[in-house]
This record gives C-alpha cells, sequence and structure tokens, in this order.
C-alpha cells in the first residue's frame, strides 16, 4: 500500500513541477464547451438540451489529451522498466498512476463542469447530477485510457492511435454518463443510470490495472 | 491420447501450418461456391415476394449473413488471440491477424446493406437503431485492432498487444450492446422499432442459412489464404521457408 | 417462379437500386479480397524467390 501511495505522490508531484501540461487539457476542456455555442446558436432550450451531452463528449477528449503523457516519460527514462523489477507488484504501481492521472486529469474536469454548465442554463439539481455522473464517470475514463495508453506505448504515431482504441470503448460511459442529466431533466430519476455507471467503475477498476499491466510488460519485453 | 493431443499441436508450428492451409483453401473455396449458388437460387428464384416490403426485402439474404459473420469473426479473432496469448503459439497470433480484414469486411457490407435496406424501408439511409450502432462501434473495434498490429514493428509485441486488445473488446461487446440498446429505448420517440420482424417463411429461412454458411466458407477461406501469407512474411528468414517457396 | 421476363427480374419490383447496390457491393468486395490476399501471397513469394537467386548468385561468385 505504501508503493501505491509512494506513487501517486510522486506523479502528483512530478505534474506540480510542469504545471501547464495539467492545465492545457483543462483549458481545452474549457474552450470545446464554449465553442457548441458559437457554432449552434445562443438558442437557450435547445443548448440545456444537448449540454449533457457537450460537456461529456468534452470530457473525454480532454482525458483523451492527457493519456500519451501517462506511461511514456516513465517509459523514455527507464523508469518504467525499475518499477517491473521492483518488489512491489507492477499492478498496483500502475493502479498508483491511473489514480495520479484520475486527480491531475479528470478531477478538474468534475470540479469546472457546474461553473461550465451554468453557460448552458442549467438549473441546480441537474447541475448535481451532471457533476455525480462525472465524478464517477471520469475515473471510468481513465482506467480504459491507461489500457490504450499502455497498448500504444512508444508505437508509432501513438496519440491518434490512441484515440482510434479508446473511444469506441468509452461509449458505454458516454452513454449512462449524459444519459443520467436527460433522464434527471425528464423527470425519470439518475438512479439506474448513475448505478450502472457505478458499477462499471467497480468493474473497470478491477480489470483495467490488471489488462494495463499485462500490456506494459509486452511494451518492456 | 497423449499421442492425439500431440498431434495436434503439430499444427501450431508455422512449418506444419503452411501445407495444411494450402491443401484446404481449396475444399472451403468449393464449398463457400456451392452454398452460395444454392442460397442465391433460394434468394431470387425460390423465395416468395414479402407482402410487406416487396422484393426489397431479398437484400436479407446478405445483410443477415454479413451482420452475423461480422460478429462471430470477431469472438474467433479474440479466441485465436487469448490462445497465442495463453499459451504463446505463433500461428495463434497470425490467425487473429488473418481475421482481422476479413472481419471488418463483414461488418463494413452488413452498415452498407443495412444502409440499403433502410432507406426503402424506413426512408432513411441510416437510423441510430441499438443493432446500427453496435455493428458501427464493432467496425470501429475491427479498424482499431488493425490499426494497433500495423503500427507496431515486432510481430510477436504486435501479436500481443493485439491479442490485449481483442480481449478488452470482447469483455466490452455486450456492455456497449446493452448501453446503446438502453440509450436507444430512453430516445425511443425519434427511432423506428426495428424489432417487429416480418414473419419468416420457411424457404426464407432456409435461403439465410445457405447464404450465412456460403458467407462461413468463404471467411475461412480467404483467413487462410492470408494467415499463408503472414507465415511467409514473418518467417522468411527460416531454413523451411527458403525450401517451401522452391 | 415469380419473375415473367428477364427485366422484371432486374426492376427487383422498383427496388433495384437497393437489391443491386447491396448483392452488388457484396459481390465485388468478396471477389476483390481473395484477389488482394492471393496478390500479397504472390509478392511474398516473388521475393523469397529473387532473395535465393541473389543467394546462389553470390554463392557460385565465391566459387569461382
Amino acid at each position: 500500500m505504501n508503493a501505491f501511495l509512494a506513487t501517486v505522490r510522486r506523479d502528483l508531484l512530478l505534474a506540480l513541477r510542469r504545471k501547464s501540461e495539467v492545465l492545457t487539457a483543462v483549458f481545452f476542456f474549457v474552450i470545446v464547451t464554449s465553442l457548441f455555442p458559437l457554432g449552434i446558436g445562443p438558442e437557450p432550450v435547445l443548448l440545456k438540451k444537448i449540454a449533457p451531452g457537450i460537456l461529456w463528449v468534452a470530457a473525454l477528449l480532454a482525458t483523451l489529451l492527457g493519456l500519451p503523457r501517462l506511461f511514456s516519460a516513465d517509459h523514455v527514462d527507464g523508469t518504467l522498466e525499475q518499477m517491473a523489477l521492483s518488489p512491489s507488484p507492477l499492478g498496483l504501481l500502475v493502479a498508483g498512476k491511473i489514480l495520479a492521472h484520475w486527480l491531475l486529469c479528470g478531477l478538474p474536469l468534475v470540479l469546472l463542469a457546474p461553473v461550465l454548465g451554468l453557460q448552458f442554463d442549467l438549473d441546480a439539481s441537474t447541475l448535481g447530477i451532471l457533476t455525480l455522473a462525472l465524478l464517477l464517470g471520469t475515473p471510468l475514463l481513465s482506467l480504459i485510457g491507461a489500457i490504450g495508453a499502455a497498448l500504444t506505448l512508444g508505437v508509432r504515431g501513438g496519440g491518434v492511435l490512441l484515440a482510434l482504441l479508446v473511444l469506441p470503448l468509452y461509449i458505454p460511459a458516454l452513454i449512462f454518463g449524459a444519459g443520467a442529466v436527460e433522464a434527471h431533466s425528464a423527470g425519470l430519476g439518475a438512479g439506474g443510470h448513475l448505478s450502472l455507471l457505478a458499477a462499471m467503475l467497480a468493474l473497470a477498476g478491477f480489470f483495467a490495472p490488471w489488462a494495463t499491466t499485462a500490456a506494459l510488460r509486452v511494451a518492456l519485453e | 491420447m497423449r499421442q492425439s493431443i500431440i498431434q495436434w499441436f503439430r499444427f501450431a508450428s508455422p512449418q506444419s501450418f503452411y501445407p495444411l492451409a494450402g491443401r484446404m483453401i481449396p475444399w472451403f473455396w468449393a464449398a463457400a461456391i456451392i452454398f452460395g449458388i444454392g442460397g442465391l437460387w433460394i434468394s431470387f428464384f425460390v423465395a416468395p415476394t414479402d407482402a410487406q416490403q416487396g422484393e426489397g426485402y431479398r437484400i436479407i439474404f446478405v445483410h443477415v449473413p454479413a451482420s452475423w459473420m461480422s460478429m462471430f469473426i470477431y469472438l474467433v479473432m479474440a479466441f485465436w488471440a487469448g490462445l497465442g496469448l495463453a499459451l504463446n503459439t505463433r500461428v495463434s497470433g497470425m490467425m487473429a491477424q488473418a481475421l482481422a480484414p476479413t472481419g471488418a469486411l463483414m461488418a463494413a457490407l452488413s452498415l452498407w446493406t443495412g444502409a440499403l435496406w433502410g432507406k426503402p424501408m424506413w426512408g432513411a439511409w441510416w437510423v441510430w437503431d441499438a443493432r446500427l450502432t453496435s455493428e458501427l462501434i464493432l467496425f470501429f473495434l475491427y479498424l482499431g485492432f488493425m490499426a494497433l498490429q500495423a503500427a507496431i514493428d515486432d510481430p510477436r509485441r504486435a501479436d500481443k498487444a493485439g491479442a490485449i486488445l481483442a480481449l478488452v473488446g470482447v469483455v466490452n461487446i455486450p456492455i456497449i450492446y446493452f448501453s446503446v440498446k438502453w440509450w436507444n429505448t430512453l430516445h425511443q420517440g425519434s427511432t423506428i422499432n426495428l424489432n417487429k420482424a416480418p414473419s419468416m417463411a420457411q424457404t426464407m429461412l432456409w435461403g439465410m442459412l445457405l447464404m450465412a454458411l456460403a458467407f462461413w466458407m468463404y471467411s475461412i477461406a480467404v483467413a487462410l489464404m492470408r494467415v499463408r501469407a503472414i507465415i511467409l512474411e514473418r518467417e522468411r528468414h527460416t531454413e523451411w521457408v527458403k525450401h517451401a517457396v522452391e | 417462379m415469380q419473375w415473367n421476363s428477364v427485366g422484371e427480374f432486374f426492376a427487383m419490383g422498383g427496388y433495384a437500386l437497393y437489391v443491386w447496390g447491396s448483392f452488388g457491393a457484396c459481390a465485388l468486395l468478396m471477389i476483390a479480397e481473395p484477389f488482394l490476399a492471393r496478390r500479397r501471397l504472390s509478392d511474398v513469394r516473388k521475393s523469397l524467390a529473387r532473395e535465393r537467386l541473389a543467394d546462389e548468385l553470390e554463392l557460385q561468385q565465391k566459387n569461382s
């Protein structure tokens, strides 16, 4: 457990030394969501309807932006190989790195979402559901994305390839995440969507670090 | 017993699989052509005109087999990939790589014929129906698998990375299908329910079955042809390949 | 048999574009794919044969 926490701490420290990389993804999220009303038109009824979808797709893309960096720096300077050789299981260290990635790339999006939601004229309870859905969904995005990041580690054209591999796997998270907000707005209650999102998070939390570790070992051979 | 298991493992080596595949290909082609002729005969000359859809329903005879094969090939591909990962057999990875383009072709055909069927029947080339959407996502998964394998130069690493991706995909396909279906029912107002298929006459079922068999045999034949090329490409520096192409 | 003439068969009761578009695309791609697979195999074989020839020439030069 100590190794897990140490990895989280180390990754957070490293990221804080290079703040611009973290901020880029956050600004990307803000800019993309602000572009949609400019493209579609300022009609409040329409914007209110498409807001959850826009915020979710933007969150998907912003998460994707940070993924190539998840393992690449450690791969280049050999830290990853040391991790694979260390006495603590690689899966635990990988889980730590994924958690750090979520804290840096996912959590800021969750915190920003209510503010951006205001741009789309969402009311307080809807904003609450949106934030809750993102809180459950963004770790899921980091977990699934880590598998893709490990598979494309050190591969030609890795960034674009990563998007091609990971985006189809993000579809369930998108559907239930945006669906939760829509169901709430329609008066159906978001409970079902949110619990399914939580179930997928539990499933991915168990399997994704394992698959990521397998993919990393292939990359390190 | 032990002897027969060893017999099977013999074909896990490219050297003995290469000639075996070469011998099997003509048989699968013959089967594909025979089933195909039978299926086409039923689909155009035996199956009666549908009361609701007129002659347009005949697209079903290629659409359904293509959809079935696109899903089935992904499962087979993931099976070979998983086997290659577990037992470290070389031919398994090559087989998975050989199957992917055929699977993608089947998914593309299924989408194309689906659009051509949809236009006269529901008045739109594309509707966001659960099945159509899942098929599109399956097509994306095939493209991702092929792109990943093409991007990695070392074939052994490509096999293993592809295998992990294929297995992750197989776990995800039911989740994706279920979520798309859920999404579809939530938005039912704007789409058309495709679940009410016209009652199927016995002859139509036979035609579809024969066509599905033809597509199946075709897929095996093409995959075997491709796996032979892959074996030669990868094993080109070995001694047996030099003798095999004399 | 429900077709009275060849023309009627090709007209497909007004669905010609859709039916023949589907069957045609399937036929086209399913003929093209084996052709491409076959060409890939023959390409490898040709390059292997060239390699072999080069090896033999080298061997002859060494011997002479």
